[in-house]
């Protein structure tokens, strides 16, 4: 038992140590095709870690969780252009702003549940998107708004290499920090509140302040990734934040694994290269199946929602999860009859 | 005043099909308790089957109709029975979830099957439009109105009379008596996920001779959700009713303040309701027990 745990210790360790020379040895060796891969994984990540927050931590299903991105990226964008404030105070003032925005959202939180509250959502990521399309002065309307490279002292970020030193380091800190919230009194009023509300209430947890921070630090960590992709594409257009990248990261999280960190990184991966898998494969086959792509990609990541919510719903974090327990497993066995 | 008559007979008209359109979300959350968020995207299947039959195979239209129903009626009872009812005893919100993964999936296949482009439907209604004591109504939104409402007439009478009707009020009512007293429950679901891909397909056809067919046209249904929402959810007169406001609202609000506003009115309709009275104009409220 306590050689079981230990393996499976020592192999979680050795698993980060390889991510971690994989993030240092990237800027190093990787071309810029595996840079702005690399790039658009860690602003995923950051999202989907914002939605799980929400929906797999603290049980609510947001259906508008691009929008809130669009609230940080059309933020960012403004404070740059307007107050001309450096970028390093722009990207967190556009997270707070999204965050606002996020719990202005979720009021109806306080009310509702389930099914009526996706519906908020919704209707939050709709009206959001009307917004980006029509207030023209503040966000450029239907051609969207252009964004300064992101400078810091003299150093201007522009190539992929310059972008991934500031998105990997933001990655992982918004890892850190997503984890190490669940040991903290506010991520576990939020699991409390998902498991069993009125229980969590009469032990005193205030389910109205606790929603309303889900909302906040959720649409916080969204409103932080809209902004790196507006510096990461130096442009905002409202076609960016549409319902269907909100279904994307709801796509993400369910085959990552809802609830668990772990899952959101792998869900956000998984969803970023499938497509890449796909630009091959059009690659293979030639342009006559390039119309079908998209289409073939929307398709997948509904059939990956359903499956996963039939079979695997603790997406790919529980499988791997079972593979390693059955392995730990076969390990104990061998030993035991070596003795 | 006589343009805000004109355009509210316009929005009047919408309001019908948006009705049709409502009943499907309607009927399968009263029986099911599942918000169906692909239904939008059946609704466009049906259209694209009645391409297929009328322009494709090039059948007469009374031939094509009832077919694309009937072929709807089908998808509807394959989604239920490999879709949904392995998830009927899991939470509503996994099943609620389902159906937004089987709209992605029926909106990626209409692309692949008949390509992203516009079609014209052929028209069935006369082509003059229908003139009201000195008002214009577009014959297309005239006469689907006319028809839509018609349909839904004919699923409330259904519903009302016949044995199936009966079963599925029974399971919506109640779930366990209604299995204790010999209902087929999973069967009753498999109906009713049929009727409402059936009337589905109905308001699509309308919808699409309205406007064009494309495959944006799923988004409609989203916007639908919020008269199910001001209706309340199982309420099927509530759906009328709110069918109808949405609709006046829509076309004033396009007509006053430009189109980009009439998408957006639903969505806000929506989110004030689901603030102030979420259970809707006519829909039960929903008690929570321990």
């Amino acid at each position: 038992m306590t050689g079981g745990r230990t393996a499976s210790g020592g192999r979680t360790a050795a698993g980060t140590a390889v991510l971690a020379a994989v993030v240092l040895a990237l800027p190093l060796t990787g071309n810029s095709y595996h840079l702005h891969m690399a790039c658009m994984i860690g602003i995923n990540v950051i999202s989907a870690t914002g939605l799980n927050l929400l929906t797999g931590y603290a049980g609510m299903v947001s259906l508008g969780h691009a929008a809130f991105m669009g609230v940080g990226a059309y933020g960012a964008a403004w404070f740059g252009a307007h107050l001309g404030l450096p970028f390093y105070l722009c990207l967190p003032l556009g997270g707070l702003l999204a965050a606002a925005v996020g719990m202005i959202a979720g009021l109806p939180s306080l009310r509702l549940k389930g099914l009526y509250l996706a519906m908020a959502t919704l209707a939050a990521q709709f009206i959001l998107a009307f917004v980006f399309n029509e207030w023209e002065p503040v966000t450029g309307g239907r051609g969207g708004t252009p964004v300064a490279p992101a400078r810091i002292g003299g150093l201007t970020l522009t190539t992929e290499r310059e972008l991934y030193l500031l998105i990997a380091p933001l990655t992982v800190g918004a890892l850190l920090v997503a984890r190490n919230l669940f040991r903290t009194r506010v991520g576990r009023a939020f699991i409390a509140l998902r498991d069993r509300e009125i229980a969590a209430s009469v032990l005193g947890v205030d389910p109205r302040r606790y929603k309303l921070i889900a909302f906040g630090v959720s649409s916080f960590y969204a409103g932080l990734a809209g902004g790196l992709m507006a510096y990461f594409f130096r442009v905002v257009t409202p076609g960016q934040f549409g319902f269907d990248l909100s279904l994307f990261f709801l796509a993400a999280i369910v085959a990552g694994g809802m609830g668990t960190v772990t899952g959101g990184v792998l869900g956000a991966l998984f969803i970023t290269l499938t497509p890449e898998l796909f630009a091959w494969v059009t690659g293979v086959f030639g342009p006559r199946v390039a119309g079908l792509l998209s289409p073939a990609r929307e398709v997948l990541f509904g059939l990956l929602i359903v499956g996963f919510l039939t079979f695997e719903p603790q997406g790919m974090a529980g499988i791997g999860r079972r593979v390693r327990n059955l392995l730990s497993r076969m390990v104990n066995t061998n030993t035991r009859e070596e003795e | 005043m006589e343009f805000l008559l004109e355009i509210s007979l316009v929005g009047l008209a919408v309001g019908g099909v948006y009705a049709l359109i409502a009943l499907g979300y309607v009927i399968v959350y009263r029986t099911t308790r599942v918000v169906n968020f692909a239904h939008g995207n059946l609704m466009m299947f049906g259209a694209y089957f009645f391409f297929t039959f009328a322009v494709l195979l090039e059948l007469a239209w009374w031939a094509a109709l009832p077919l694309s129903i009937c072929a709807a009626a089908v998808l509807g009872a394959g989604i239920e029975r490999v879709l949904m009812r392995p998830l009927l005893r899991r939470e509503t919100t996994v099943a609620v979830l389902a159906t937004v993964g089987l709209a992605a999936v029926l909106h990626g296949l209409v692309q692949m099957i008949w390509r992203p482009r516009d079609f014209l439907l052929p028209s069935v209604f006369p082509e003059r439009p229908i003139v009201i004591s000195g008002m214009y109504l577009p014959a297309n939104t005239g006469f689907g109105a006319l028809v839509a409402l018609a349909a839904v007439g004919v699923f409330l009478v259904l519903f009302r009379v016949t044995r199936i009707g009966l079963a599925m009020r029974a399971t919506a009512s109640d779930q366990v008596a209604a299995s204790s007293l010999g209902i087929d429950v999973p069967a009753t679901f498999n109906l009713t996920w049929a009727c409402a891909a059936a009337s589905a397909a109905l308001a699509g056809v309308v919808v699409a001779s309205i406007t064009t067919l494309n495959p944006s046209m799923g988004l409609i249904g989203l916007s639908v959700l919020a008269v199910v929402i001001l209706g309340g959810l199982d309420s099927l007169a509530g759906a009328v009713l709110a069918g109808l406001i949405i609709g006046w609202l829509e076309a004033v609000t396009g007509f006053y303040l430009g189109a980009s506003y009439k998408d957006v009115v639903p969505f806000a309709v929506m989110l004030v309701i689901l603030m102030v009275r979420p259970h809707g104009l006519l829909g039960t409220p929903r008690v929570e027990r321990l």
